[in-house]
């Protein structure tokens, strides 16, 4: 077997009815992994940027480019190798955590309280996934309610 | 002009040249009927199921180089359509399939025969659409005609729900396209094909490997001049058969799974693969590790994902096959045909020791000697088409066929039924060919239905049926690989043939000799009439000789040697 290995596609795409599920399809259908996937419109335009974080071997990540060209409606397909990365991720604490600890622990990673009710707090970071991640363990002692990960956004430099 | 959107599909049709539409209607799909029943511009060909009228759009379009077309109503008829798009979507066949859907108030509510077709097509398919507003029709179905046809083909699906063939709205269909992001690559790149040539001057064993891309960008007689000129031996894929004529002195045979002693060890040997139009299919390939071990690549394919997916082409060139070969044509004269002369002899000595030949010695006729003696009889005259089964290589490893489109049967996906409609198809394309489909007695069964289509609308197919008894091919493989246990695989109990041919008002015969077949055979295409001939053979023939599954392409099961 070739070493598997991380890696970040862009997809342009036409926005299109039903323009996802023929990406989502394919990955599935092929047998290829998605470990993230975020799509947004691109401003002033008709089209669509999905950021998709994969891995396989550089034969399989090398399909997968040339099979997403394949699809009618992809315009352009970036397989990046030097990038910027962000994920964000929004946590929900109980109120009554030490509240000054967790946001100290936020700025360290990009981020701050974002949203104080009388039960919760709600934090967020944005950072590389990595810090993202490394980020969530930490926090676990603060007994964290809820997470939510909002899978990676990248730009090659 | 303002017109309906069924009005506007058969503009559409007629737009693009289409004389031949193979169908089923519906509910559906009604208003479209309509509006076929009011025009004569061209023929509708009524299958008595719709996976019958999709494959019957293939062997038309696979004879006729043209755009297959086939339309279905929504739910069952368009999920009965389904193989036949996914057949053509291995095959990378140019089809444009229409179906009619509910309507749109309907759509997601369960309605009567409502299905998620686009959703059910999309993997099926080059594209699918679904057309919300008759506005988009004109554009879509143009698309839809121009992306099945260019690039690699393939099949396109245009799903229209009932309301929106109802709606009036402006008809142009002289508008430009403008499709962005579908631009396919025709033109190979001079710096990679002069590399290509010079590797070729280069090596000492070349050996062109033929693919089923030749048929489809019309390039085998562009090919044959390559072959000729540069004096490579070739090796044809099961999609590439007739690319060189059968009496070719360079071409070695097919390769691959059941493919010749010759073939496959020319493969093992070579320092050169030069693919072109050919994809490096798991049947061709055996091992993958093991395949053409000790040679360079060439890989010529309109699909950049071909190239390098499964064998890594040290020079890769992305482009039409017709495009690249006049150029490597122009090329050329760097290479010295005398030079192979001993890599020819060796090939040659290959075909020698193990010729691919079959052994006449049971009082039943031999599969293998029927489909030599139609090729005997009918050669060049005849379309051939076949179900899937052995019978299907036999055809392929026996029949001499001379030209491009004269073989026409289901090689990526293995459509048993795919051969009578298609058949049918080939014969509403090239009349005045005769249409022979070699099929077995497990295979005809899944679409005889046709019978009656080919009746009514005198698509004279001949169906040769050879009959053993048995689901042969997996029979084969259980003989072999599984302590021949026979699960499920005797076919003993079957119909009347015979009867059931007439019971359509289609001619049945069923012979056990060799006379008995030649005079069946004269009598049915004297009569042009769609007929069964049931030719009794030997049971347990097998397809020899045989790669096993995985196996090496050097290490085939051979025809056992027999002292005459």
């Amino acid at each position: 077997m070739e070493a598997s290995e991380r890696r970040v596609i862009s997809v342009i795409v036409v926005n299109e009815a039903s323009v996802l599920s023929r990406i989502t399809d394919l990955f599935s259908g092929r047998g290829y992994n998605i470990t993230s996937l975020t799509v947004a419109p691109i401003p002033n335009g008709n089209y669509s940027r999905l950021t998709i974080v994969t891995s396989g071997s550089v034969r399989v990540i090398e399909q997968i480019t040339k099979q997403l060209h394949k699809l009618i409606p992809v315009l352009k397909v970036y397989e990046h190798a030097d990038l910027v990365e962000k994920e964000m991720a929004l946590v929900k604490f109980p109120a009554s955590e030490n509240i000054s600890d967790i946001s100290i622990l936020c700025e360290a990673y990009n981020g701050k309280i974002v949203n104080v009710g009388e039960n919760v707090i709600i934090t967020m970071v944005a950072d590389e996934p990595k810090r993202v991640e490394n980020f969530l363990k930490i926090i676990q002692k603060y007994n964290p309610k809820e997470i939510v990960r909002s899978g990676s956004a990248a730009l090659e430099r | 002009m303002q017109i309906s959107g069924a009005q506007m599909v058969i503009e559409a049709l007629i737009a693009e040249g289409v004389d031949t539409v193979f169908g089923y209607p519906g509910g559906a799909i009604m208003n479209v009927y309509d509006e076929i029943y009011k025009q004569d511009n061209f023929q509708h060909i009524l299958t008595r199921h719709e996976q019958a009228a999709v494959h019957a759009a293939e062997g038309y379009s696979k004879a006729s180089a043209k755009v297959g077309v086939a339309m279905i109503t929504s739910g069952p008829g368009f999920t009965n359509a389904v193989t036949g798009l996914a057949d053509a979507y291995m095959d990378s066949i140019p089809l444009v399939v229409i179906s009619g859907q509910v309507p749109m108030s309907l759509i997601g509510t369960d309605a009567f025969q409502e299905i998620d077709a686009v959703g059910i097509s999309r993997s099926c398919t080059k594209h699918n659409y679904l057309v919300t507003d008759a506005k988009e029709l004109p554009r879509v179905l143009k698309e839809a005609f121009y992306i099945a046809s260019s690039g690699r083909p393939g099949p396109v699906h245009v799903d229209i729900p009932k309301d929106v063939t109802a709606q009036i709205a402006d008809f142009d269909y002289s508008i430009e396209l403008e499709l962005e992001t579908y631009k396919p690559h025709t033109k190979g790149n001079p710096r990679q094909i002069k590399k290509a040539m010079e590797a070729i001057a280069k090596a000492k064993r070349p050996l062109f490997y033929l693919g089923g891309g030749i048929i489809n960008s019309n390039a085998a007689y562009e090919v044959r001049d390559l072959v000729h000129k540069t004096g490579i031996p070739a090796v044809e894929t099961f999609m590439a058969r007739g690319t060189l004529s059968h009496d070719d002195d360079l071409l070695i045979s097919m390769l691959g799974m059941h493919g010749s002693y010759a073939a496959n060890m020319a493969m093992s040997e070579t320092d050169l693969v030069i693919g072109l139009g050919a994809r490096f299919d798991d049947r061709v390939t055996g091992k993958i590790s093991e395949f053409a071990k000790n040679a360079a690549v060439i890989h010529v394919d309109i699909d950049p994902a071909s190239i390098s997916k499964l064998v890594n082409a040290d020079y890769p060139i992305v482009g039409d096959v017709k495009n690249v070969v006049k150029e490597m044509l122009e090329l050329s004269s760097g290479v010295n045909a005398e030079k192979y002369e001993p890599w020819r002899e060796t090939v040659t000595n290959f075909d020698t020791l193990h010729p691919l030949t079959y052994h006449e010695d049971t009082d039943r006729l031999k599969p293998q000697w029927v489909i030599e003696r139609v090729g005997e009889l009918l050669g060049d005259d005849a379309n051939i088409s076949t179900d899937v089964g052995q019978h299907q290589m036999w055809a392929a490893q026996f029949y001499p066929f001379s030209r491009p489109r004269q073989f026409i049967s289901s090689g990526g996906l293995g459509t048993m039924g795919f051969g009578f409609p298609a058949a049918m198809g080939v014969k509403a394309a090239s009349p005045e060919k005769t249409s022979i489909n070699f099929t077995g007695d497990g295979s005809i069964l899944m679409n005889c239905q046709e019978l009656m289509t080919a009746v009514e609308k005198k698509l004279p197919v001949i169906n040769i049926i050879l009959n053993n008894n048995y689901l042969g091919m997996v029979r084969q493989w259980q003989t072999l690989f599984y302590d021949k246990r026979h699960s499920e695989t005797d076919l003993s109990v079957q119909p009347d043939f015979v009867k059931l041919s007439e019971a359509f008002g289609g001619l049945g015969y069923r012979v056990r000799t060799k006379e008995e077949f030649d005079a069946a055979l004269k009598d049915a295409v004297e009569k042009d009439v769609v007929t069964f001939i049931e030719v009794m053979v030997e049971r347990m023939e097998n397809v020899m000789p045989m790669v096993p599954s995985g196996g090496s392409l050097f290490n085939m099961m051979l025809l056992e040697k027999k002292e005459k």
